[in-house]
């Protein structure tokens, strides 16, 4: 086998890409600019295969929420919790917003990115915080 | 490329049957398109079945050989899983086969179960029509989804929850002759406005009920409908369909469902028919929010104008375009993949005459139904004409 290309990104899955939200976060980035989410060979926009690392804004806004109140069984986070979809320009990420009720945010807020771990399923649970 | 005919129509009221199997349900409907058609089960020629979560309901995958057995047919069978759309893509494959000329028979609808299993369960495993990873382990259920869509929509167009209320009370209302709806009763905008929050913005009525039920439908060639002096006025002159990325937040404005918007130029350019032409519309509301995007992806009303049409009384059984007169999902029900079948059964029957709301567009002759699947990251859109 050669050596690994240094131009070619990681073969990275979702946990080290969701672990990396409470750090220095990234998302992929085409040869035409698009921004995407791993684990991803191609580029869901272009097609384009040549994929690189580039650093997630430390803040983005939410671009929508809710309040959900019935939550499926054996998730781990009791209702009710607001889930917000938050734009950071060139990827939007979906995660939990934890201490507050659906009064407590709007569109448009600034938030950071962060990884806790759901301890009922043991899967990574993307956080946001305040910024 | 020969025509088809919707031959015979099939539905099970939709609502709970606390203690019936699956394969009872569709065979009930199967029998029931079989003897409206007058055709017999040895002349199908395949079962094109739709179903999405029966490996979690009833612990039963495979089930197309199940379902050809149960409704007696001689003949091999495809299941289609396409979450919400399933039944929509099985017809769509049944048209597709049709004219191509290599069946002249073909039975396709669909039937889910969910009542057996609690609000939890379902909540669960509906939510697996959502993108597992960036959606479901970040705790969006269904209605999450679909709350998430109408609030970008309100941010984006405008519209209120009071808006939406008058979608569910419209449907309700025409529902209430419908021998096979869930909820044959009517409510008012209030009621729906003082529902219990179930996922901000959206509350209980805003959302479709968890219902059992199975659709069929005999769909035919125009030649075998001659051949055998068959009695089959309405035919499928367009079907299209569209597809978006899985994820909500991957779309390019949460607030537009495209996937539909490509379906329906799909099916308007094969049937040579534009959105002005159409008479009445079936469209999949499992939630308010789902109507007023379906009606704008359509081509019935610009951006932002969908959100009132209720209330302005565009859509109800006396405007300009009747939408959902069966009641919808929203008080019809959806059992999930017999949907889009189901869909198409009430528009035949509203085209015959021979539904109970035919009265309210007894000169229609083009009609639409719409069938999304999960937060329409793929849609089904079929033209239904008079032929005859």
């Amino acid at each position: 086998m050669s050596d690994a290309d240094p131009d070619v990104p990681a073969n990275t899955g979702y946990d080290e890409w969701a672990d990396a939200l409470a750090g220095d976060g990234y998302y992929l980035e085409c040869a035409n600019g698009h921004g995407s989410l791993p684990p991803r060979r191609v580029c869901p926009e272009c097609g384009s295969t040549d994929l690189s690392e580039a650093a997630l804004p430390e803040t983005g806004e939410v671009a929508t929420f809710s309040e959900i109140h019935v939550a499926p069984s054996g998730f781990g986070v009791e209702p009710p919790y607001v889930t917000a979809v938050v734009d950071f320009g060139p990827v939007r990420i979906t995660g939990i917003v934890p201490g507050v009720d659906g009064d407590g945010i709007a569109i448009g807020d600034e938030l950071r990115p962060d990884v806790e771990t759901n301890g009922a399923t043991g899967n990574r649970l993307i956080v946001f915080r305040p910024a | 490329m020969t025509g088809v005919r919707v031959a015979g129509v099939g539905l099970t009221p939709f609502g709970a049957h606390e203690g019936r199997t699956g394969r009872d349900l569709f065979a009930e409907a199967a029998l029931a398109a079989l003897a409206d058609a007058g055709v017999d089960g040895d002349d199908v020629e395949h079962l094109n079945y739709g179903n999405f979560m029966g490996a979690l309901a009833e612990r039963q995958g495979h089930q197309a050989p199940v379902m050809t057995e149960a409704a007696g047919l001689r003949c091999a069978g495809t299941r289609y899983e396409e979450a919400c759309a399933s039944a929509g893509v099985a017809v769509r494959e049944a048209v597709r086969a049709i004219r191509s000329g290599e069946n002249d028979v073909m039975l396709a609808g669909g039937m889910e179960r969910m009542t057996n299993l609690s609000t939890a369960e379902v909540t669960e495993s509906l939510a697996v029509a959502a993108d597992e990873l960036f959606e479901v382990r970040a705790g969006v259920t269904f209605p999450g989804a679909y709350a998430l869509m109408a609030r970008a929509y309100f941010d984006e167009y405008g519209g209120s929850r009071e808006d939406l209320a008058h979608v569910a009370a419209k449907n309700h209302a025409n529902a209430v002759n419908n021998e096979y709806a869930q909820y044959q009763r009517e409510i008012t905008v209030e009621q729906a406005l003082d529902s219990p929050e179930v996922a901000s913005p959206l509350h209980l009525f805003d959302a479709c009920p968890i219902t059992d039920g199975a659709s069929a439908l005999v769909l035919v060639s125009e030649e075998f409908a001659a051949d055998h002096d068959l009695d089959a006025p309405v035919a499928i002159t367009g079907t299209g369909q569209g597809g978006d990325r899985a994820a909500l937040q991957d779309r390019a404005d949460m607030a537009r469902t495209p996937a539909a918007t490509d379906a329906a130029e799909e099916a308007y350019a094969d049937a040579g028919i534009t959105s002005d032409e159409v008479a009445v519309a079936e469209v999949h509301d499992c939630f308010t929010i789902a109507e007023v995007m379906a009606l704008e992806s359509l081509g019935f009303f610009e951006p932002g104008e969908g959100v009132g049409a209720a209330r302005r009384g565009d859509t109800t059984r006396d405007g300009d375009l009747p939408v959902n007169l069966s009641g919808g999902l929203k008080a019809k029900g959806h059992p999930v993949g017999a949907t889009g079948g189901s869909q198409i059964a009430e528009m035949t029957r509203l085209l015959r005459g021979d539904h109970p709301n035919s009265d309210a567009v007894a000169d229609a002759t083009v009609g639409l139904t719409h069938n999304a699947g999960g937060t329409v990251a793929s849609a089904v859109v079929h033209v239904l004409e008079v032929a005859e």
